[in-house]
């Protein structure tokens, strides 16, 4: 049985800091289907449209009839643990830090025959295969990898050295929430303590301006407040210099959200703002924060591991009545894309999450449905401990994403009405 | 060729007989800019970025780009800020008359009221009062209210919002008439982000110190520091704006000149 993760020792500040090494991270193009299945937590796998068979290792043709009208679809996650090892020897460096660990193969209920990391709680076949549940998860190269899962959830499985290796669980882990003033974000800071986060960082981005639930929040012992302007170079590079070394999971909720088009106004002056805030805040908290959490990727069990953006789904697709606000989110959308590659040779993970309408302030015009700050910080919190990697929060942002992939033109028009 | 005079006050500079006072505060990005309901534009705060410092983005030199609205900082108001003065003459920075850059100045010290009430409000009887000890007021002088105002440490003080907004002094609605009509006066300068009390909405009109000096082709000056300094009378002030085309006012450095204690 897994046993749970202790709370990590104080580092010793004189010794040397084990850097990050990755597992092989090449794919081909078409095994990529299986990184895109992983970044957004679902299960599927090549099915023929000709024969049905399904496919594994990811091919160009069916393997059965070699049709090549091969789709990914989900498919039936089930299947028998028939053999099993476990390495003790490795001539890899990212698997060589991190022996023992078990490799496996699986027989597959829905057909193919696949290698897979095996849990450390699933039992050893013996004579009989024994039940497991596959999942795609990202390994530390930011690429999907085969993970087989007792068949019932056991106490702590996600405390097991190899699941923490494809996932950004914040317990015991230190977070950063950039702008902790919010209702994003105080709700945000509230749900990764009560994921067990060992110490939220505040940060205040107001500090003329009082918040009742904001001192409340500060009162709690496991919270530090930083003042934090990420509009504000020297600010962001001061809060980085203080705590930089402690951030393992930077979450950036700072946010710039007001209605207007482009032709509507004189100025351009609400949509510098919105571009101040919430792109070239993301490339200074980058900068300033980067390197030292890229750095300590591999520093002890709770090694920095992840970078939040809080964007929304019209990153993806402008919603013209708030125009120049959605250009920010999409010029902040491609600066994580950049940052993720940035990230990505040191095994930390850029998040992206993408909701919906929020329940505040400035989306009071805005019909329901709406998603209360507390629910999109649940799901951030549930994504970082299954190692998502795109997270769609609520109906409309899943809605939109759906429609995007079967007609992006309609979306724009639909949306432009 | 320049005058005796100007000759003879150059020595009493360079000999410490008069002294040069800065009633400028520094600008950072911590300084606290004036904070308007955020349906409305919003001044830009401090921020400043380094083009190069003696590295690879320019070897043998430092300097760097900013910037910030034209009310961040001590800086100053011109007639044309206010709608009241929106159709006088030369009411920008870059056209009023230069001479209007040297002017004397009234430091009024309100700092022991302001102390026990934020909300303080100068008064048409405490202006008198202040006379009776200190003298009359001089035709174009500047009155400047010292608060101590400047002494606050932080942003949360400085700007001192409540549920229902700031709380900072200010002149009431008769003073600023009053001073303007009986006085000549050339504007009005405070320690705090206005000229205008923090609660100024309320009051009738709306911001008396920019309707009614902005509206007779007065001037303002804000987030000034140093006025403990400055004797009641006598002091000297040079508060030269920016020369920003159609400028509505600038930040700056406002020097006063006082005789050494």
């Amino acid at each position: 049985m897994t046993e749970p993760l202790l709370k990590p020792r104080k580092k010793n500040p004189v010794e040397r800091t084990r850097l990050a090494t990755r597992p092989p991270g090449a794919r081909s193009r078409t095994a990529l289907g299986l990184t895109r299945a992983a970044a957004e937590g679902r299960f599927e796998l090549q099915v023929c449209a000709d024969c049905g068979s399904v496919q594994y290792p990811p091919r160009e043709v069916c393997g059965y009839c070699l049709s090549e009208h091969l789709a990914w679809k989900p498919v039936d996650n089930r299947g028998e643990l028939i053999a099993l090892s476990t390495l003790r020897h490795s001539n890899d460096l990212y698997f060589r830090e991190r022996l023992p660990w078990r490799v496996g193969t699986v027989k597959m209920t829905a057909g193919p025959v696949v290698v897979a990391h095996i849990h450390e709680d699933c039992a050893a076949p013996e004579g009989t295969g024994v039940p497991v549940r596959l999942t795609l998860k990202l390994d530390r190269s930011g690429q999907a990898v085969l993970h087989a899962l007792p068949a019932k959830d056991t106490p702590n499985m996600n405390d097991a050295a190899q699941m923490r290796e494809s996932t950004c669980d914040p317990k015991f882990r230190r977070v950063l929430v950039t702008d902790g003033k919010s209702a994003m974000g105080l709700a945000t800071a509230r749900a990764m303590l009560d994921a067990g986060a060992a110490t939220i960082f505040l940060g205040d981005p107001s500090s003329w301006k009082t918040v009742a639930a904001f001192d409340k929040l500060a009162a709690d012992p496991r919270v530090q407040v930083v003042e934090l302007d990420v509009t504000d170079t020297d600010s962001v590079d001061r809060v980085a210099a203080s705590i930089g070394g402690k951030v393992e999971i930077l979450v950036n909720t700072a946010s710039h959200l007001r209605d207007g088009g482009i032709l509507g106004r004189k100025d351009v002056i609400l949509a510098r703002d919105a571009m101040e805030v919430n792109v070239l805040g993301l490339m200074r908290l980058a900068q300033a924060f980067g390197p030292g959490m890229c750095f300590r990727a591999a520093d002890g069990s709770n090694h920095a591991v992840a970078w939040v953006n809080v964007l929304s789904i019209h990153a993806l697709a402008a919603l013209p009545s708030r125009g120049a606000w959605s250009a920010s989110m999409a010029a902040a959308l491609s600066a994580s894309q950049t940052l993720r590659a940035e990230l990505r040779g040191a095994g930390v993970r850029v998040v992206n999450v993408f909701p919906g309408p929020i329940e505040e302030d400035w989306e009071q015009l805005t019909p329901p449905p709406k998603l209360a700050p507390a629910a999109v910080a649940k799901a951030i919190v549930k994504g970082l401990q299954d190692g998502i990697e795109d997270l769609y929060v609520g109906d409309i942002a899943e809605e939109i994403r759906e429609r995007l992939r079967d007609n992006h033109k309609a979306v724009e028009r639909e949306l432009g009405q | 060729m320049s005058t005796p005079v100007l000759t003879q006050f150059l020595n009493e500079l360079l000999n410490g007989r008069l002294k040069m006072v800065d009633l400028t505060q520094t600008l950072s990005p911590e300084f606290p800019t004036i904070v308007l309901p955020p349906e409305f534009g919003q001044a830009w705060p401090f921020r400043i970025e380094e083009i190069s410092r003696y590295d690879e983005r320019g070897p043998a030199w430092y300097w760097n780009n900013f910037s910030m609205s034209e009310h961040t900082g001590t800086h100053f108001d011109a007639p044309a800020h206010w709608i009241s003065g929106k159709d006088l003459p030369d009411n920008t920075v870059d056209s009023m008359p230069v001479e209007n850059f040297i002017a004397a100045a009234c430091v009024i010290d309100v700092s022991k009221e302001a102390a026990e009430n934020a909300d303080f409000l100068l008064t048409i009887d405490y202006v008198k009062a202040w006379e009776e000890k200190h003298g009359r007021i001089p035709e174009r002088s500047w009155v400047l209210l010292r608060t101590d105002w400047s002494k606050r440490a932080t942003p949360k003080e400085y700007l001192n919002m409540a549920e229902d907004g700031a709380h900072s002094p200010g002149p009431d609605a008769e003073v600023v008439p009053w001073l303007i009509r009986e006085r000549n006066v050339h504007g009005f300068g405070t320690e705090s982000v206005g000229t205008d009390a923090g609660q100024a909405h309320h009051l009738n009109p709306p911001y008396p110190c920019h309707y009614f000096m902005h509206g007779n082709n007065r001037y303002g000056l804000q987030c000034l520091t140093n006025l403990d300094q400055l004797p009641p009378q006598g002091a000297l002030i040079f508060a030269a704006p920016l020369k920003i085309r159609n400028g509505s006012g600038s930040p700056l450095r406002v020097l006063a000149l006082t005789p050494s204690a």
